[in-house]
């Protein structure tokens, strides 16, 4: 007698590891609101700020009665972890700790993380929920091409990925020549890294006269640790035949795995089982009802290293209301393709880099590569848009290419209301990404 | 006659056009004529070559956008006259310029002018009638 195997890459249905995400709502909000009281009672006991925040707020961990009573509870934010730089958030003890991530941001001293084994596992559960939701089984090649070390990125998907069973390679970031021959040569049939360093990828590929579709096997991409468009994603996916997915995440809460898309592109669910999720008015800090767009503030339910409790991320998204067709019941955030931080004020308009990259991705015919220039005189703001032309969009015809030149002002004016200087620079002239990107050159004045 | 021509995209930054050269240059690819269009904010160099292949591949590995164009060459009699006679033909023939520049060959003979027409199997027509 032959029994059917009950591996779920041999024709099950759904992977085990799935089964949280259709968790019947009622049983998800008690599950939610046991962990919660258990995550505050825990970091009241051994975290002395959110003890003295909560004594300032007059609240005890007795006080949270409901879901909705964690507004009560007072919020946390990066500059808590950095100010109480390294450990001061920390509740487990170093015999309970497994391992420590670091982010360093862009001013000052880092953000120290820690994670006890549950942790990990919590972590480990949320990057192989994501993987199953994109359809990646045991029988997948996972390329890591996120760095490994400190950052989040390829521990997680590194983690995640061998939970799966899938047959990883740990590349980490940077020489991308032997990053797409192992890819050719290995059969590589996923891979994960930041948006802008798969573009590089594509670029390297190009060089190499490696042509996705015909001589690899790539059919997954795992993309986020950066903002990036629905026009991103759909230029990646045209010019290379994979599917893009979307996955979310951050050191402060885990790691990439906090949520991710599914195959009907709703937005991104959260894994809020474990990361307990709200939408706030980022001006009155009040609580906004689903649907509302705003701050995304969470709340770890499940980790004991650095509880982090209404951790104010600086992500705008929205929750969605409506039930998403795939039958989750994880509520969906919209992607996020503006974080606060990155927000320009040009010429007294707010901006978003997003909104630019939409733009200039509407127009066929343009490369992905762009950089945003902010400088100033003494009496106005210059705003110049640098674009790479292609090979293929190249013409000998000035008028042509002043036409492209126009066709792009077009489309990013209709967006953002205003009118960038637009400059075409030749294909390959600007930065690459060797992880996350910058894009944005901000030489003006401070205090304007 | 209709040669082969490339044009290679420049940003307006000190050192491109040189950097064209220099590349052109290193593969031994010798430059017979060159004209330079630009823009307030970019260029298109057009350059006609001793070896055009070597050329567009050597400018495509360097990473340079380039293109390959087809033009008219026409050589123009060394009088008063000789290229209002020129123009009339193409004229007559209902053919537009796009652009146009001339080189001399270098061996004490006539001037030789570079054609892109709207229609260039319809110039070459004219010329040969």
């Amino acid at each position: 007698m032959v029994y059917p195997s009950l591996s779920f890459d041999n024709g099950s249905p759904i992977h085990p590891v799935s089964a949280m995400d259709y968790l019947p709502v009622e049983s998800l909000r008690a599950l939610q609101l046991h962990r919660l009281k258990a995550t505050v009672l825990y970091a009241y006991e051994r975290v002395p700020l959110f003890r003295r925040r909560c004594e300032e707020l007059g609240v005890e961990p007795r006080h949270i009665k409901t879901l909705s009573d964690i507004r009560l509870l007072p919020f946390s934010k990066k500059i808590d972890l950095r100010d109480e730089y390294p450990l001061g958030l920390n509740g487990a003890s170093m015999l309970e700790t497994a391992r420590f991530h670091c982010s360093s941001g862009t001013t000052g001293k880092p953000i120290c993380i820690t994670n006890t084994p549950d942790d990990i596992a919590v972590w480990q559960n949320g990057a192989m929920r994501c993987l199953a939701m994109y359809g990646i089984n045991a029988s997948d090649v996972l390329q890591v091409s996120y760095g490994y070390g400190l950052f989040t990125g390829g521990l997680g998907l590194h983690y995640g990925g061998e939970g799966m069973g899938c047959a990883v390679l740990p590349t980490s970031g940077g020489n991308t020549e032997r990053q797409v021959m192992l890819m050719r040569d290995l059969g590589v049939t996923a891979i994960a890294c930041t948006p802008s360093y798969f573009l590089r990828i594509m670029d390297e590929a190009r060089k190499q006269g490696v042509d996705f579709r015909r001589d690899t096997k790539l059919r997954h991409g795992i993309f986020g640790a950066e903002p990036w468009t629905v026009e991103m994603r759909d230029n990646i996916e045209r010019e290379t035949g994979i599917v893009a997915h979307d996955i979310y995440g951050l050191t402060e809460i885990a790691g990439p795995g906090v949520a991710g898309d599914c195959e009907f592109r709703t937005g991104l669910h959260i894994w809020e089982d474990h990361f307990y999720p709200e939408i706030i008015d980022p001006e009155t800090l009040e609580p906004l009802p689903d649907g509302e767009v705003g701050e995304l503030v969470f709340t770890t339910i499940s980790r004991r290293g650095t509880p982090m409790i209404r951790y104010r991320t600086r992500d705008l998204t929205r929750l969605r209301t409506e039930k998403c067709p795939c039958g989750r019941t994880m509520r969906v955030m919209d992607r996020i393709s503006a974080r606060s931080d990155d927000m320009l004020i040009i010429h007294g308009v707010n901006v978003f880099p997003g909104q630019i990259e939409a733009g200039l991705l509407r127009v066929p015919s343009v490369a992905p590569h762009y950089q945003i220039v902010l400088s100033s005189t003494d009496t106005l703001d210059l705003f110049e848009i640098k674009v790479e032309v292609t090979q293929e969009a190249f013409t000998d015809n000035v008028g042509a290419m002043e036409n492209l030149r126009r066709k792009v002002l077009e489309a990013v004016k209709s967006i953002i209301g205003l009118t960038p200087r637009i400059t075409l620079v030749g294909p390959g002239t600007l930065p690459r990404s060797e992880g996350k990107i910058k894009r944005v050159i901000d030489n003006r004045r401070k205090g304007q | 006659m209709t040669v082969k021509q490339i044009s290679v995209f420049v940003e307006n930054k000190p050192g491109r056009l040189a950097a064209i050269c220099r590349a052109l240059a290193a593969k031994e690819v010798s430059i017979v004529a060159m004209s330079l269009a630009d823009t307030a904010d970019f260029g298109i160099v057009r350059m006609i070559v001793d070896d055009h292949p070597k050329a567009v591949e050597t400018l495509a590995a360097a990473g340079f956008a380039v293109r390959e164009t087809e033009v008219v060459v026409a050589t123009v009699p060394d009088r008063p006259g000789g290229m209002a006679e020129l123009m009339e033909r193409f004229d007559s023939a209902g053919v537009d310029i796009e652009y146009s520049y001339a080189y001399a060959p270098g061996d004490g003979g006539k001037a030789v002018l570079v054609f892109r027409f709207s229609d260039n199997a319809k110039a070459e027509a004219a010329l040969r009638e």
